[in-house]
C-alpha cells in the first residue's frame, strides 16, 4: 500500500455505458483508509472500496441513513429523493420491514419458484416464436419479473406501461428538474392508494391486502402514507434491479463462453452462478445511499467524524482481492460466496429470495436457447442508478 | 413433567444485524452489539418464533424443539 491519499476525486466513476468497474477503484483499494469524494450535488463524503470496510459501515448500527434527510446528501441528481424505507433507521424501520419481511422469506418465495418457472419458459417461447432479432429486455427479462411483483403485490401487470414511466423517472440519476420529480412521485402515490382503496373494499390473497389488514388491525404498526409508500417502494424495487440484471447476466455470460458451456451441461451450477454473477457484475454507476455517522466511528485507519457521510462501493468491495481471490475472475466454484450486491446490515435488500429465484429461473430457461448470440450492440441506460441493457438485441 | 421447550440460537458468524428477530420478538431475541442473540434459553413452542427463523434474512436463526430436533427455519 501507498500513503493515505488525500486529495478529492470527482465521483461517480464508473461509465454509464458497459458493465466496467473503473481502475480508480482498485488503486483506491491499494490505498491506506478511504478516499474522498465529491458527487455532483451534496456534501463530499468518504467512500469505502475495500469488502472489510464498505461490510463494517453498511452493517453497522452507528451510520444512520435517517440522518441524511436532514443532511446535504451526496447525489448525482439536483434535488434529493423522496425517503421512503431506505431512508429510515431502527426502530422505525425494523417496524415496517417485519411487515413485509414474511412475504419474502425463502420458504414463501419458493412457493412461487413453478409459476416463475412457467413464466420464464413462455416467454422465451414466446420470443422465440416470433422469430430473431428480438430485445431480449423487452421480451423476456423486464416481462417477468413485473409479472412476478405484480401478482404477489396486488398489482394489474397491464398497467406496466404506467408504473414503468413513473418508476423510470424516481430512480433516474438524470437532470429532471425537481417538479418533474415530484409529478412522478405524487402520479404513482395516487395509483398506489387507488389501488389501496380497491382492495380495502374487496380483499385479494395478496400483499397489499394483507397490509390493509394489519393497518386494520392496529393503526400504530401503520400509516396510511407509510403502506402507500410501502407499496410503492415493493413495486419499484421489486422489479427494476431484477429486470436489469437478467440482461447483464446474459452479456456476462456472452462474453465468458465456458462458463456458458459449463451452464449448459450442468444446470445444477445455476444458483452458484447466479451468486457469482451477482457478485461479479458492479451494478450501480456509483455507490449511493450514504451512511451518516451518528457519532465518531473508526473505520479501518480513518475516524469518520459524526455527522459526516460515507458511502459503500459495492462494485468495488466485491471484486476486492482479500475477500475474493482473483475477483476479477468469473467461476462458479468459489468458497467465499458472501457478496454484498443485496448489501449488508439493516437495508439489505429485503426481497433477495424472490430475486435469487427470479433470476435463476431466468438463467434456467435462457441457457436452454442454443446459439444465443447478440445480434448487435445492447442499448445502455443512461442516468440511472443501476447499470444495464435499455435493449439488447439477440438471435439465435 | 414440564412443558415441552424450544431453544433458539442465533450464529452470529451468518447474523448481519437486520434486527428483524428483535423487532419481531423482543422477548426472545436482542439486538444490543452488532450481532443478535437469543434473549431466553428457553421458551414456550410458539409458531411465530419459526416465523421469525424463516425471516431471518441471514439465515442466521435455528429453533430446536425439546428433542432438539431443528423445527426452523421451516425448509
Amino acid at each position: 500500500m501507498t500513503a493515505a491519499d488525500e486529495r478529492t476525486r470527482q465521483y461517480p466513476f464508473n461509465k454509464q455505458e458497459g458493465l466496467d468497474l473503473d481502475p480508480a477503484y482498485r488503486a483506491a483499494r491499494e490505498t491506506p483508509g478511504m478516499i474522498r469524494v465529491q458527487m455532483p450535488f451534496g456534501e463530499p463524503a468518504w467512500l469505502a472500496t475495500r469488502y472489510e470496510d464498505a461490510r463494517f459501515v453498511l452493517g453497522d448500527r452507528r451510520f444512520s441513513r435517517a440522518l441524511a434527510t436532514t443532511s446535504d446528501e451526496p447525489r448525482t441528481q439536483s434535488y434529493q429523493r423522496a425517503g421512503g424505507i431506505l431512508a429510515m433507521d431502527p426502530p422505525d424501520h425494523t417496524r415496517l420491514r417485519v411487515l413485509i419481511a414474511s412475504a419474502f422469506t425463502v420458504r414463501r418465495v419458493e412457493k412461487l419458484r413453478p409459476r416463475v418457472r412457467e413464466l420464464a419458459e413462455g416467454l422465451l417461447r414466446d420470443m422465440v416464436a416470433a422469430g430473431a432479432p428480438a430485445d431480449l429486455v423487452d421480451a423476456f427479462a423486464l416481462p417477468l419479473p413485473v409479472q412476478v411483483i405484480c401478482e404477489l403485490l396486488g398489482v394489474p401487470a397491464e398497467d406496466r406501461h404506467l408504473f414503468r414511466a413513473w418508476s423510470d423517472a424516481l430512480l433516474s440519476t438524470s437532470s429532471l428538474t425537481l417538479e418533474e420529480y415530484q409529478r412522478n412521485d405524487s402520479e404513482l402515490r395516487a395509483y398506489i392508494a387507488g389501488l389501496v382503496a380497491l382492495r380495502r373494499a374487496e380483499p385479494a390473497d395478496d400483499l397489499m391486502s394483507a397490509l390493509i389488514a394489519a393497518r386494520a388491525e392496529d393503526e400504530d404498526r401503520l400509516s396510511e402514507t407509510e403502506l402507500v409508500e410501502l407499496c410503492v417502494a415493493v413495486l419499484v424495487a421489486g422489479h427494476e434491479t431484477t429486470a436489469t440484471q437478467i440482461p447483464n447476466f446474459a452479456h456476462v455470460l456472452l462474453a465468458n463462453p465456458d462458463r456458458l458451456a459449463q451452464l449448459r451441461a450442468d444446470p445444477g451450477l445455476i444458483p452458484a452462478a447466479v451468486e457469482e454473477l451477482l457478485r461479479f457484475i458492479p451494478l450501480g454507476a456509483g455507490s449511493a445511499f450514504a451512511r451518516y455517522a451518528t457519532e465518531d466511528v473508526q473505520v479501518g485507519e480513518v475516524l469518520v467524524r459524526a455527522g459526516e457521510p460515507v458511502l459503500a462501493a459495492i462494485g468495488s468491495a466485491n471484486h476486492d482481492d482479500a475477500r475474493f481471490p482473483a475477483a476479477d475472475t468469473l467461476r462458479f466454484d468459489r468458497e467465499e460466496t458472501s457478496h454484498l450486491g443485496f448489501g449488508h446490515g439493516v437495508h439489505h435488500c429485503l426481497g433477495a429470495p424472490l430475486a435469487r429465484l427470479e433470476l435463476q429461473e431466468a438463467l434456467r430457461a435462457l441457457v436452454t436457447l442454443d446459439g444465443l448470440r447478440e445480434a448487435s450492440e445492447p442499448v445502455w441506460k443512461t442516468q440511472m442508478l443501476v447499470r444495464g441493457p435499455r435493449s439488447m438485441p439477440v438471435a439465435w | 413433567m414440564t412443558a415441552p421447550t424450544w431453544t433458539v440460537h442465533v450464529d452470529s458468524g451468518l447474523c448481519m444485524g437486520s434486527g428483524i428477530c428483535a423487532g419481531a420478538k423482543p422477548g426472545v431475541f436482542r439486538l444490543d452489539g452488532p450481532a443478535a442473540e437469543a434473549a431466553v434459553d428457553q421458551l414456550a413452542p410458539d409458531e411465530a418464533v419459526l416465523d421469525v427463523a424463516d425471516m431471518c434474512p441471514a439465515g442466521a436463526i435455528t429453533v430446536h424443539d425439546a428433542e432438539g430436533t431443528e423445527i426452523g427455519p421451516r425448509p
